[in-house]
């Protein structure tokens, strides 16, 4: 995975790319080929001048080496690839292309992008043809009163020797009909006009709802005062929220957020997440709020204040994601469905069982996480209404907190771009060359 | 002549219309509005033809067909379909249910007149 490939890794193969000798490159940089070699396992660190030396003779920026294409971009491009149909593109070769064409690599990504936008347009303006409610309603209102009108008027029109009575009355209904079609056309323009304007066919909600708070680093000190800001206030001036779901939606989030940072106030709460190793379910039962109150406010905390950062996934009965603040490392899916693995779905399958698992997510040096997660009904019906659930994990990395040392669950993203091979929850095939 | 028509519809102002067609015609109209009532409506009628809107209030025009069309009693009655929307799935329910016709709205008189002739070969 790139985003755990190392400098030692990017020299090695972009010197292999060049089809140069280990041997050529350790003289031209001046150093002993094993010493390059070790270098090239990353088993020594390189910095400095040394690796200054080494890009000028790989003919790339030096930081070309140490951070390699950007992660994001990459992760892009694999997307690209996966949604393709019988495609043919060279996956093992990704971080080459977007470091020897970063241009190229950067359009084809944007278009992906674009692609996803449009697709998700369409896909939202099929829905409301056929599924809107208020357009099916105006339409069979402006054609029905077109069918009476149109029978009417030719009753009018073709008969002869109609009864005054009878004409004084279909003149009556043609003027209530038409009248009643005007105003049915009216509403389905100033409807259809509202829509045209809708700007949140740009990205979905949920991802507008993210942007806002990826820009606010998940951690709102408005709604932390004792005397808050009104969060509708906040919807209406954030530039992020352009569309009036997104808005519901993080209205929604930020009423939520305020009443958490009531019950779990900041200082107070930083101070005992300190002490209890960021265990959910202790913080839980300290200030008596339900477990997923406290994975929530978890994710709430500035990174200085947890230690370091925290990374949430939640997801609804369906499995899918509602909300996401990945971790480095830790990948969440933007779109289709996540790695069956992760202890956020299996939570799902057993409802108010809590879950402490260490997972590792694959590559060739893979990180290890401990993740919390739980699954509880919502009960927002009370107990005879439908049952909603809802599961959180809460993902905190190595250097959050001390990881135990017990076997790790191996886990991927998804499995279109997952190495694991023979992994037994596999529901498709990886598009990845080969395994790790 | 002197035959009866049966016509479910919820629209007043259509009612009427077709209505006064019809009985110039020499049919005795009856009408009824309700679609969970409707099916009751035309076992007590016995009607020589049945007008059908699809969108009723209460019970959609394909469930009251499909009660007409599963009576033996009724075997044999010509239905015309009416709907507000001339679409192709609509047309093809319609058909699968057992319609005798099927009309879209806006329809002409003529049109109506036509079917309801050739249906009941009055």
């Amino acid at each position: 995975m790139p985003r755990s490939a190392l400098t030692g890794t990017r020299i090695r193969e972009r010197r292999a790319l060049l089809g140069m000798r280990q041997a050529d490159l350790a003289r031209l940089a001046g150093i002993s080929p094993s010493y390059l070699n070790l270098i090239e396992h990353n088993r020594r660190r390189i910095g400095g001048r040394l690796l200054v030396e080494l890009a000028r003779h790989l003919g790339v920026e030096a930081s070309a080496l140490t951070e390699g294409a950007g992660a994001a971009l990459i992760e892009t491009l694999r997307e690209a690839a996966a949604v393709q149909e019988g495609g043919s593109a060279e996956i093992d070769r990704i971080e080459e292309l977007a470091g020897r064409f970063p241009g190229w690599a950067a359009l084809l990504a944007a278009r992906h992008r674009r692609v996803r936008e449009l697709e998700r347009t369409v896909e939202m303006l099929t829905d409301r043809m056929t599924h809107d409610p208020f357009l099916s309603a105006s339409l069979h209102e402006v054609i029905s009163a077109v069918t009476a009108i149109r029978s009417t008027a030719a009753i009018l029109a073709e008969t002869e020797d109609i009864d005054p009575d009878w004409r004084r009355r279909f003149h009556r209904n043609l003027s209530d009909d038409s009248r009643r079609l005007a105003e049915g056309a009216q509403a389905l323009v100033a409807y259809l006009d509202e829509g045209a304007e809708d700007p949140g066919t740009q990205s979905s909600p949920q991802e507008e709802v993210e942007a806002f708070l990826k820009a606010r680093e998940y951690h709102l000190p408005e709604l932390e005062d004792a005397r808050p800001a009104d969060p509708a206030d906040m919807v209406a001036a954030s530039q992020e929220l352009t569309s009036a779901p997104a808005r519901e939606l993080a209205l929604g989030f930020l009423v939520r957020y305020r009443r958490d940072a009531e019950r779990m106030p900041l200082a107070e709460f930083a101070a005992a997440a300190r002490e209890e190793g960021l265990d959910p379910g202790r913080l839980a039962a300290r200030f008596g709020v339900d477990p997923a109150a406290a994975f929530r406010r978890l994710a709430a905390l500035p990174a200085a204040l947890a230690g370091g950062p925290v990374g949430l996934a939640m997801c609804d009965g369906s499995g899918t994601l509602t909300f996401r603040k990945p971790v480095e490392g830790f990948a969440l899916p933007r779109f289709g469905a996540a790695c069956p693995l992760w202890p956020l779905y299996q939570a799902l399958a057993r409802p108010m069982a809590p879950l402490r698992a260490v997972v590792e997510p694959g590559g060739p040096m893979p990180p290890r996480f401990l993740t919390y997660a739980l699954c509880q009904p919502a009960l927002a019906a009370g107990f005879d209404g439908p049952q909603v659930l809802e599961a959180a994990m809460l993902i905190l990395p190595a250097e959050t907190v001390a990881i135990p040392e017990s076997p790790a669950q191996p886990i991927g993203t998804s499995c279109r771009i997952c190495p694991r091979r023979s992994c037994v929850a596999r529901r498709e095939p990886s598009i990845l060359a080969d395994g790790f | 002549m002197g035959k009866r028509v049966l016509l479910i519809e919820d629209e007043p102002n259509i009612i009427e219309a077709i209505r006064f067609i019809l009985s110039r015609e020499g049919w005795r109209v009856d009408t009824h509005s309700d679609g969970t009532t409707a099916f009751d409506r035309v076992t007590a009628v016995r009607p020589d033809i049945v007008i059908l809107d699809v969108m009723l209030p209460g019970r959609s025009g394909f469930d009251i067909l499909r009660d007409i069309r599963a009576d033996a009693g009724l075997n044999g009655l010509p239905v015309l379909m009416l709907t507000a929307k001339g679409q192709v799935k609509d047309r093809e329910m319609a058909e699968r249910v057992g319609a005798s016709r099927f009309m879209a709205k806006p329809f002409s008189n003529t049109e109506v007149l036509a079917s309801v002739r050739e249906l009941t070969g009055a």
